[in-house]
């Protein structure tokens, strides 16, 4: 049975990797038909910034809008750009052909040499390249993953879960306080979920707290899989959750510091990132919950004002940012920020410990989910 | 404050008894004083004659010849030609190698008037005696005291006598003598005295085997002789190096610089002491005569005026002016109003010339020269000239594109060169104590950052750049007897400085402009190199299946179109005009070289064979026909190398007359500047 799916997915890989194919083709194509024409070949890009995005009220995401950019050849300041850009597309081909998957670090040297007849370099720096690639994703409409472009595995997985990653099977409650290391990819084709019997996913910021839970087994108390991106999750973590949540209906917690890096780790979990915004719809969490760590908690857990840290300037500013973001516009969320810039302190999760080691476990979670504690 | 009075005041009472009995007395004191001959004083005090060591001192014997040579030609109204050889000297043991030699046979040949015989024991075997130290007039030397010092640096270091050919005409014969100094009596004793065959008609040989160190680069024989050929190009020279090459530096100005007159000295320049002896010496016999008849500006009219406002009757004899009243004389004269002194008593180099002299040198990409109004310092008229050589020139800079594409975090070096200053007094360059000199410091104040050259905190310019910077007077102010620095006179300066600010101004002007044009250039530059790029991946993206040749052409054509190829060189002031309206100035490009550029006669010709023309010549040579200049401008433009550019070890110096370089490493001959003539080039000067 298994073996049967594998081959579905495999057969279902190969016409994606043909379809991606024609896409970077396709940029070839634009050139040829410009210079047919003695026009200037032109690439048109959507733009990727706070102000081409739109949030989805009913959706809950954050979609990019419509505003593009022309980025034409024969225009000084953009034609190593679009130079450069074509190099790209050759180079990601070139992986979809090979059915291989790189880095972006690989994707800069295999795209670096000498300009012909120059001294001149096609890239200088990985800097140069990374943003390119980000370029066709939302030019092609093509995920990252599609691309075959991968990043580092940073995410860590403990649960009632299977997989089948390559044809093994790896089950999740048997992977000691380490647990499963995700993948940068893992779409069908390449990682299946083969069983899933857990209740939530508790999506955690930090390390420290899912080593934590992990070794208090918590997830066996509460019958949930611990899932951390160490920091701002990579693409990896928040699919397989996005595939959790999809595929197996499972509520989606999110557990992060009290500061406003923490809040908007959050809502790139649940609504998208302003950057990628073209990828919510494959990415985003619309019913994530917000279930700590919250400014109200500290009075809630009485915790002590001196484990608290004051807030710097760039805490301030980026908390006033984000009142503005429309999607952070829900009343509980206005009075969640404020609250946080009148007391005018930040908490670590790791500030728990105070009260005792295993306060997160035994206390704080518990007490969180009993009593339904958690922001939308 | 009071106390350490006190103290020194204890202090000598208590000495005072205590003072040893003098070991000497007066008498015996009086009878160990006796005369010092200027040469005994000389022979411990070469330092103060710029023989402080070897190096140096080879410099300072080539220097004191060729001065001699060159004032003595132009003062007779001949077109100076001057032969230099340097050979290492060994007694009948193979000569070691020209780095480590140790004594040296310099030979300096002139085709100048010559010297009458009974004047040539005098002129190279006596301090202090010669023709220019009396007389206020714009020349190199000045004291008297250069080719004898020279010849007396030999005497003391290799014992040899300085040998002598000289002949005044084709009908006279030529002398031959060894002389030396009796340095006691600072009077020249003669070792050999015959008449011998010459080949030239006319003209001085002077030979001396001295002590010396010969070292290339910077303040060696062979920057000066190539400094003198930028700021003489009136001049040719034919220098034999001890290592066997032949460099020749040939003239690009066909005349004379004219004549500077002789003066009188200025009131305003002469000091109290100088107005008691010339009140001393003068032949007239009323104060207002001396007046009148020894200073110039001054008038029998003014001089009546002074008298009355000195208190001072008009008839009383000079010779009986002195203290009390010289003084209140001296201040009338100061305080009167005196016209400036006439200006014709110099010769400034001229900004064609001078522009010459650096286009022939030094390679660049931009040349400008500027001659300053003249102007007074003490009552001495002068002149201050300045000039650039800027950029590295179209080849060399071609050259040193980077050689290997960078890694990432690489820089491409820039070399962090600074601007070189090249300074002369009255014609000769200046090799020593530059930071001491009005003309530095001057270079230093100039805020060059306003003129597109970047600069850093009271530091030279950044290069490649040359700046040429001239003061021509009839008497240079000096900060010391060596003449290497040039006082540093309120004047003076401000004069360098404006002279530095116009070539600024005008560099600025060039720079940016190239700075526009380039940004034209590279734009389609730019597109070439990444249509080779763009199709090369598009080819791999449509499986190797594209017809490549096509899609190239179509976009260039695109990109010329986008890019306008005709605007870049209107850009570059390349459609008629003067060189970008610039005055005085010349530009260098791939394509060819704009303004009054010389043309530098052809390498094959003037090469090998000795000095023809002195020999038949005995006229100075007249200005050749306009048809031949015309001719002569199509050679092109060989023989310059030296660069303003980066060393170049690899390049080994063939034995070129050509060879020139600024201080800088060789580098290779056969690099033609500007490619001879551009189309254009071409097409305008076949107009004139
Ligand atoms: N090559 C020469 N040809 C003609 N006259 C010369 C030559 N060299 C020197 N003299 C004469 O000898 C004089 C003394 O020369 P020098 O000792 O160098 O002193 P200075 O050049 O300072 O006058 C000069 O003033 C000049 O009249
Ligand atoms: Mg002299």
């Amino acid at each position: 049975m298994v073996k049967g799916q594998e081959k579905k997915m495999a057969r279902k890989k190969a016409k994606n990797n043909g379809a991606v194919e024609k896409k970077l083709v396709g940029v070839a194509d634009i050139v040829i038909t410009a210079a047919e024409r003695s026009k200037d070949p032109t690439l048109s890009i959507p733009v990727r910034s706070l102000a081409n995005v739109t949030f989805d009220e009913k959706r809950g995401m954050i979609e990019l809008g419509r505003r593009k950019q022309a980025r034409s050849f024969f225009n000084v300041g953009m034609a190593k750009k679009f130079m450069q850009t074509v190099l790209v597309a050759d180079a990601l081909a070139e992986l979809q052909r090979a059915d291989l998957t790189t880095s972006l670090r690989e994707i800069y040297y295999r795209t670096k040499h000498t300009i012909k007849n120059s001294h001149e370099n096609t890239f200088d720096g990985q800097n140069e390249s990374d943003p390119l690639i980000e370029d066709l994703e939302v030019t092609l409409a093509a995920l990252r993953e599609e691309l075959h472009v991968r990043a580092e595995n940073s995410g860590t997985v403990v649960g009632p879960v299977v997989f089948t990653d390559d044809g093994d099977r790896v089950d999740c409650t048997r992977l000691g306080k380490g647990g499963y290391s995700v993948p940068s990819i893992v779409e069908p084709e390449y990682i299946q979920i083969t069983r899933c019997t857990a209740d939530f996913v508790l999506l955690v910021e930090k390390g420290t707290q899912w080593n934590r839970l992990s070794e208090d087994k918590f997830w066996r108390r509460y019958n949930c899989i611990l899932l951390t991106g160490n920091g701002q999750p990579p693409r990896g973590v928040r699919r397989l959750a996005r595939r959790l949540h999809e595929d197996y209906n499972l509520p989606v917690y999110v557990l992060v510091d009290n500061d406003p890096w923490g809040y908007y780790i959050y809502s790139v979990v649940k609504q998208g990132s302003i950057n990628l915004a073209f990828e919510s719809q494959r990415m985003a969490i619309p019913k994530a919950k917000f279930i700590g760590f919250s400014s109200a908690d500290p009075d809630r857990y009485g915790l002590p004002r001196n484990v608290g840290i004051k807030l710097n300037d760039k805490d301030v500013n980026r908390a006033k940012e984000l009142l503005k973001y429309r999607w952070f516009q829900k009343k509980e969320w206005q009075e969640e920020i404020k609250r946080m810039l009148s007391i005018g302190l930040k908490y670590e999760l790791d500030a728990l410990a105070n009260k005792n080691f295993q306060y997160l476990t035994k206390t704080y979670l518990p007490r969180k989910l009993k009593e339904k504690d958690w922001l939308d | 404050m009071s106390k350490p009075m006190l103290k020194s005041n204890t202090a000598t009472a208590e000495t005072q008894p205590a003072e040893p009995k003098p070991t000497l007395s007066a008498a015996q004191m009086g009878a160990r004083q006796r005369e010092i001959s200027v040469s005994e004083f000389f022979t411990k005090n070469r330092h103060l004659l710029g023989f402080d060591n070897p190096r140096k001192a080879l410099l300072t014997c080539v220097k004191e010849a060729v001065d001699n040579a060159l004032d003595a030609c132009e003062e007779a109204g001949i077109l100076p030609e001057v032969i230099v050889k340097l050979e290492v000297a060994s007694n009948g043991e193979p000569p070691p190698p020209p780095s480590q030699a140790s004594r040296f046979r310099l030979t300096v040949i002139d085709y100048g008037p010559g010297i009458v015989r009974q004047q040539i024991p005098p002129i190279f075997a006596k301090l202090l005696y010669g023709s220019k130290f009396h007389r206020l007039r714009m020349s190199r030397g000045q004291q008297g005291i250069g080719i004898s010092a020279a010849g007396m640096y030999a005497q003391l270091t290799t014992g040899k006598p300085v040998q002598i050919i000289s002949r005044t005409s084709a009908k006279s014969p030529a002398h031959y003598f060894e002389v030396q100094i009796d340095t006691k009596k600072n009077e020249p004793r003669i070792f050999e005295n015959k008449k011998i065959d010459w080949e030239s008609h006319r003209g001085t040989q002077v030979t001396l085997e001295i002590e010396g160190r010969y070292q290339k680069g910077r303040s060696s024989v062979d920057e000066y002789l190539e400094q003198v050929a930028i700021a003489n190009p009136h001049v040719k020279i034919v220098y034999h190096t001890p290592e066997g090459e032949t460099k020749e530096y040939p003239r690009t100005i066909q005349e004379l610089p004219p004549q500077p007159r002789e003066i009188k000295p200025h009131p305003y320049g002469i000091e109290f002491g100088m107005l008691l002896k010339m009140l001393h010496d003068t032949k007239s016999y009323s104060l207002s005569g001396f007046l009148a008849s020894e200073f110039s500006r001054v008038s029998s009219n003014l001089a009546q005026e002074i008298c009355k406002a000195a208190k001072l009757s008009s008839d009383s004899r000079p010779r009986n002016i002195h203290g009390a009243v010289a003084e209140a004389l001296y201040k009338t004269i100061q305080s009167t109003k005196i016209m400036a002194p006439p200006s014709n008593c110099i010769s400034p180099i001229g900004e064609k010339a001078i522009l010459h002299g650096l286009y022939k040198q030094i390679r660049g990409d931009f040349y400008t020269a500027v001659t300053r109004p003249p102007a007074v310092y003490r009552g001495n008229p002068f002149v201050i000239e300045a000039g650039l050589a800027y950029g590295k020139g179209p080849e060399q800079a071609a050259q040193e594109a980077p050689k290997v594409a960078l890694a990432e975090g690489e820089q491409q070096d820039n070399d962090n060169e600074l601007a070189r200053v090249i300074r002369y007094a009255n014609r000769v360059p200046l090799l020593y104590q530059q930071s001491a000199c009005a003309t530095f410091k001057a270079v230093l104040d100039t805020t060059w950052r306003n003129y597109g050259v970047a600069q850093s905190r009271g530091a030279l310019p950044a290069g490649p750049m040359v700046i040429f910077v001239h003061m021509a007077s009839v008497w240079v102010p000096f900060t010391s007897e060596s003449k290497e620095a040039i006082a540093d006179y309120d004047e003076i300066r401000k004069e360098i400085r404006l002279a530095l600010q116009e070539c600024g101004r005008r560099l600025g002007v060039f720079v940016r402009r190239r700075e526009r044009a380039k940004g034209e250039f590279r734009r389609r530059n730019i597109f070439e190199l990444y249509i080779e790029e763009v199709v090369e991946a598009c080819n791999r993206l449509k499986g190797g299946k594209l017809a490549k040749q096509k899609l190239k052409e179509q976009l260039q054509k695109i990109a010329m179109k986008r890019t306008g190829g005709q605007k870049t060189d209107e850009l570059l002031g390349r459609d008629g005009g003067g060189p970008e309206g610039l005055p005085h100035s010349i530009i260098v490009t791939a394509e060819g070289i704009e303004g009054d550029a010389p043309a530098l006669p052809g390498d094959a010709a003037s090469d090998a064979a000795p000095p023809e023309e002195p020999l038949i010549a005995v006229e100075p040579a007249p200005a050749p026909a306009p048809k031949e200049k015309a001719k002569a401008k199509k050679a092109g433009k060989p023989g310059k190398s030296a660069t303003l550019g980066k060393k170049n070890p690899a390049k080994v110096e063939p034995p070129s007359a050509k060879q020139m370089t600024l201080g800088f490493e060789p580098t290779a001959t056969t690099a033609k500047h500007g490619q001879g003539t551009g189309k254009k080039d071409g097409a305008k000067k076949s107009k004139k």
